[in-house]
């Protein structure tokens, strides 16, 4: 797929970075920056153009009259809309992604059609990682939590602990502990390695679990791998940046909500925003400030400033002061490597939560929704099934009887409204969208070709 | 310095190389030369260097840096101009030595196309194109080759690609994969070959010949199958036909790309260095020709294609010749070869120092003129209507700095080994340009050069293929400090 990537900032390199690594895609870059598309090329097999992102000539220099998607990842919502525009009009690319951050924008209806201004899908990666911080609050112990099919199931990544009362005991005795809910686990990580779960797998403490279950029995699954954390009441952010106040805002109806911002004016912008949520001017790294507003009565510290080291800082402090939980945004994932599992509780990353939400549209068969896990090494997948039992390689087929590539698992099943959990004889429909977890980033094409969209059975 | 993946790279592309000592057998069973024991040995003995240097390392990661890339290509050239050698050094006919073996191998890899051997028509017809298939091998560079074909090299493949060719605009690449880059590059190379070796055969050449010339014609390389050269045929049809491809040869081949993909010629037009190409051609033939007719030294009726194919020769770094120009009247001689110090346009097969550094180093020069009038004006260097960023304008006044200093040392050591000066000269600009024939007593070769001669055009053939900086940064402390 011949993929154009505008802007090369935090979220366009990344872009670009995790799609050049797949052969099929030939992927060019366009930034203003010539010094950061130097470094880029360097490091990707990508090609880079400099120049206004919405400029036709820019535009066409990259070789937007054959490119099948457009990705307009540039700081500012007017250019990545002009962009899609001309890029609609004059070079008729067919899948036009936009990353809009207004709300203004967003909100309003009839915006974004053919007509109007040709987005296909506004990406406001804000919004996204505010969501996902929302969900890990929702469900303390989680480490990911990520919707399917409409939010009715959900993938949970969760770290066992000794309390867990799934610890030391086989997979299959689930069933007997949680009886009336259905769930799987889909992967589990011992020591970074990934192993492939079996009925009579045992679980131990330290293990990364993956489980995929309705959302109503998420948090019986939870106790299963962890003593439950109690339900989170009083939040602390660092950072009155987009995503802190998005956040805050998000919270303040159902929790005691305090943000920390640094500098007077736009503290005073945020306040004016917020309607309950306590704004502190300070330094979130400021001891006395912490003391003062009772840390160690913090059920989750969230650090979510530009400044990734400043995170890791805060956040270190934060928990030596006796915050329960902390959380910081960390886009490098060495960083995250680093602190993860150690004295920060959970390590957020935007970058990655981002390229998820991209991948859905690049993919080859037809997929819903992608999430990249582990850094980018697995990927959580829901895909159609498509064409009937003669052409399709997986429709009216038994589980165990597809060429699934190794490493990758059929975890679920969502048959309209319906959820069902794999068995090795259950048999996939048309139309099922099917929920996959794959190990191994590398087979990827393989999985592609499954789920085509033209249902011909290719070789 | 990651030893382990240079080791298995080098490994790869030896085996890779070997394959190239095939076609050689086959032409010689064709024509019953009895050499073919000779390639068979410099087969074997490059395919098992190269498995037994790749083996011990065949599991080690490929992550490739910038600095591994630079070391790559410097030692594959430097290898390959040694392995390429082996057949010519075991054929007992030519009965070369080691330095003439591997100053042919190098002088064909280069494109440079001097030679030390005398009497070609007689020699044996595989080891006759295996020099010519050395050059075409030379000429888009082996490690584009290499790119194009081993996956493998993934990103590193741009490194490598990067270290090869330097160059003020190269890191424009053609496709978004460097893969494809390569393979785009080597199609445009291949059918060009194949129009130049069938238009030779259509004008008289025997196949043999046609083949051969057009390996060394669109590799800018100047190597025959003749002692005279393209004077052999003494066909003004052939002379045509080679003055096109050299021309066409000696252009940027991403314009031939574009072209090709856009069906568009008036890309060429738009291009600077094209501009700037095209008119230098013109003027240097223009010059000549004029030359040439006030000195009564040729037959008038000869004049103008002699004049114009010489101007392309000289000037694009082919170095064929149809006649003795050295001994031309006048400044003719030395014009055609400062012409080579120009050389053809970047991304071309020729070598020189390339009309784009020219053309920015001229544009320098107008600058400093008009700051003398306006002292207080911002004037940048403008390649049309984009201005140049300083970062190139300053590379290429440090290559260009550097290139003459190479000159000059090279020069000096020529003479310290006993050259006369206008010899010295002109050998030198022959090889470090990979232009090939030179003046005085390399006018045909380098036959009678002595052995330390011939190491120091060899050392100036490799120095020009690599522009200089690849080879020259391995002997900088920077490069090793960690």
């Amino acid at each position: 797929m011949k993929i154009l990537i505008l802007g090369a900032g935090q979220v366009g390199s990344s872009a670009a970075e995790h799609l050049s690594r797949e052969e099929s895609n030939d992927v060019t870059v366009v930034d203003t920056r010539k010094d950061i598309l130097r470094e880029l090329q360097d490091r990707l097999d990508i090609r880079t153009i400099s120049g206004h992102a919405s400029h036709p000539d820019v535009l066409k220099r990259a070789g937007a009259e054959d490119t099948d998607i457009v990705i307009a990842l540039t700081d500012s919502d007017e250019t990545n809309m002009l962009a899609c525009q001309i890029s609609s009009t004059i070079f008729n690319i067919e899948t036009k992604v936009a990353r809009i951050r207004s709300a203004a924008y967003i909100r309003t209806e009839g915006l974004f059609n053919l007509e109007a201004i040709p987005v296909d899908v506004c990406l406001s990666p804000e919004q996204l990682v505010c969501e996902h911080i929302e969900q890990l609050i929702h469900y303390p112990g989680a480490l990911q939590v990520l919707k399917f099919a409409n939010g009715e199931v959900r993938l949970v990544a969760a770290k066992v602990n000794k309390d867990g009362s799934l610890v030391g005991q086989k997979i299959s005795t689930l069933k007997e502990h949680i009886p009336n809910t259905e769930g799987r686990i889909a992967a589990i990580y011992r020591d970074g390695q990934s192993l492939q779960p079996e009925g009579d797998t045992i679980i131990r403490s330290g293990d990364e679990v993956f489980f995929i279950a309705a959302k109503k029995d998420i948090r019986a699954f939870l106790s299963e791998m962890r003593k439950i954390d109690s339900p989170v009441r009083r939040v602390l952010i660092a950072g009155g940046g987009h995503i802190g106040v998005r956040l805050a805002s998000a919270l303040e109806e159902t929790n005691h909500v305090k943000i920390i911002e640094r500098n007077p004016e736009r503290a005073k912008i945020i306040s004016e925003q917020l309607n309950k949520a306590i704004v502190l001017v300070g330094d979130a790294a400021d001891e006395e400030l912490l003391l003062e507003e009772d840390i160690d009565d913090v059920d989750i510290f969230c650090a979510l400033t530009n400044a990734e080291e400043a995170n890791i800082l805060s956040a270190m402090l934060a928990k030596r002061m006796g915050a329960s939980k902390v959380m910081a945004l960390i886009n490098r994932p060495t960083y995250a490597d680093l602190v993860e599992a150690g004295t920060i509780d959970i390590a957020v990353s935007p970058k990655q939560i981002t390229i998820g939400s991209l991948l859905a549209y690049v993919r080859g068969g037809d997929v819903v929704k992608v999430h990249s896990l582990r850094r980018g090494s697995a990927e959580a997948i829901e895909a159609i099934a498509h064409g009937d039992n003669k052409n399709s390689p997986v429709v009216g087929k038994k589980i165990e009887d597809i060429d699934l590539p190794h490493g990758c698992n059929i975890v679920t099943i969502v048959r309209g409204e319906e959820v069902i959990m794999a068995h090795h004889d259950t048999i996939i429909e048309k139309d099922d969208h099917v929920i996959l977890f794959l190990t191994d980033r590398r087979n990827i094409a393989h999985l592609e070709k499954l789920f085509q969209k033209d249902n011909v059975l290719t070789k | 310095m990651n030893w382990q993946v240079i080791q298995r790279i080098i490994g790869i592309l030896l085996m890779i190389f070997s394959i190239t000592m095939l076609p050689p057998i086959i032409i010689s069973f064709l024509y019953e030369d009895n050499v073919w024991v000779s390639f068979l040995f410099g087969f074997f003995l490059t395919v098992l260097s190269g498995l037994i240097i790749w083996l011990p390392v065949r599991h080690s990661g490929n992550e490739l840096r910038l600095r591994d890339g630079f070391l790559v290509v410097a030692l594959f050239w430097v290898v390959l101009g040694v392995f390429g050698a082996s057949p010519l050094y075991f054929s007992s006919q030519p009965n070369m030595s080691l330095t003439d073996a591997i100053f042919e191998s190098m002088s064909g890899l280069t494109t440079t196309g001097a030679t030390v051997l005398s009497g070609l028509d007689f020699l044996p017809k595989s080891i006759l194109y295996y020099r010519q298939q050395l050059q075409w091998l030379g000429g888009m560079g082996i490690i584009v080759l290499a790119v194009a074909v081993l996956p493998m090299l993934g990103i590193g493949g741009m490194q490598l690609y990067r270290a090869e060719t330097p160059g003020p605009i190269k890191d424009n690449k053609l496709t978004p994969r460097i893969t494809e880059t390569a393979k785009a590059l080597w199609y445009v190379y291949l059918v060009f070959t194949i129009l130049c070796a069938g238009s030779y055969y259509i004008a008289g050449m025997s196949g043999f010949d046609a083949i051969c010339h057009a390996f060394s014609t669109v590799a800018i390389g100047g190597f025959s199958t003749h002692d005279l050269s393209i004077g052999y045929f003494n066909n003004t049809g052939i002379e045509l036909i080679a003055i096109f491809f050299m021309f066409a040869a000696g252009i940027n081949f991403s314009l031939h790309f574009f072209t090709w993909r856009n069906k568009n010629i008036a890309h060429y037009f738009s291009d600077h260095e094209f501009q700037a190409y095209l008119k230098l051609i013109l003027s240097i033939s223009a010059f000549v020709i004029i030359a040439l007719l006030l000195s009564d030294h040729l037959d008038n009726k000869n004049i103008p294609i002699t004049g114009i194919f010489h101007a392309v020769s000289i000037a694009t770094t082919t170095g064929f010749t149809t006649t003795d120009f050295a001994n031309w009247p006048g400044a003719i001689p030395i014009v055609l070869i400062l012409a080579s110090f120009i050389g053809g346009s970047a991304g071309s097969t020729a070598g020189g120092i390339k009309v784009i550094r020219f053309l920015l180093i001229y544009k320098q020069g107008i600058r400093e003129i008009k700051r003398l009038v306006h002292p207080n004006a911002e004037i940048p260097v403008k390649l049309g209507k984009n201005a140049v960023s300083y970062r190139i304008v300053d590379a290429v006044w440090g290559f260009f700095s550097i290139y003459l200093i190479v000159f000059g040392f090279m020069l000096i050591a020529m003479m310290m080994v006993g050259l006369d000066q206008v010899t010295a000269f002109s050998a030198v600009a022959a090889t470090l340009n990979n232009l090939g024939p030179g003046l005085g007593e390399v006018a045909n070769g380098f036959m009678t050069m002595p052995n330390s001669a011939k190491w120091i055009a060899i050392i100036g053939m490799l120095l020009g293929r690599l522009e200089i900086f690849t080879l020259l940064v391995l002997f900088t402390p920077t490069f090793w400090r960690h």
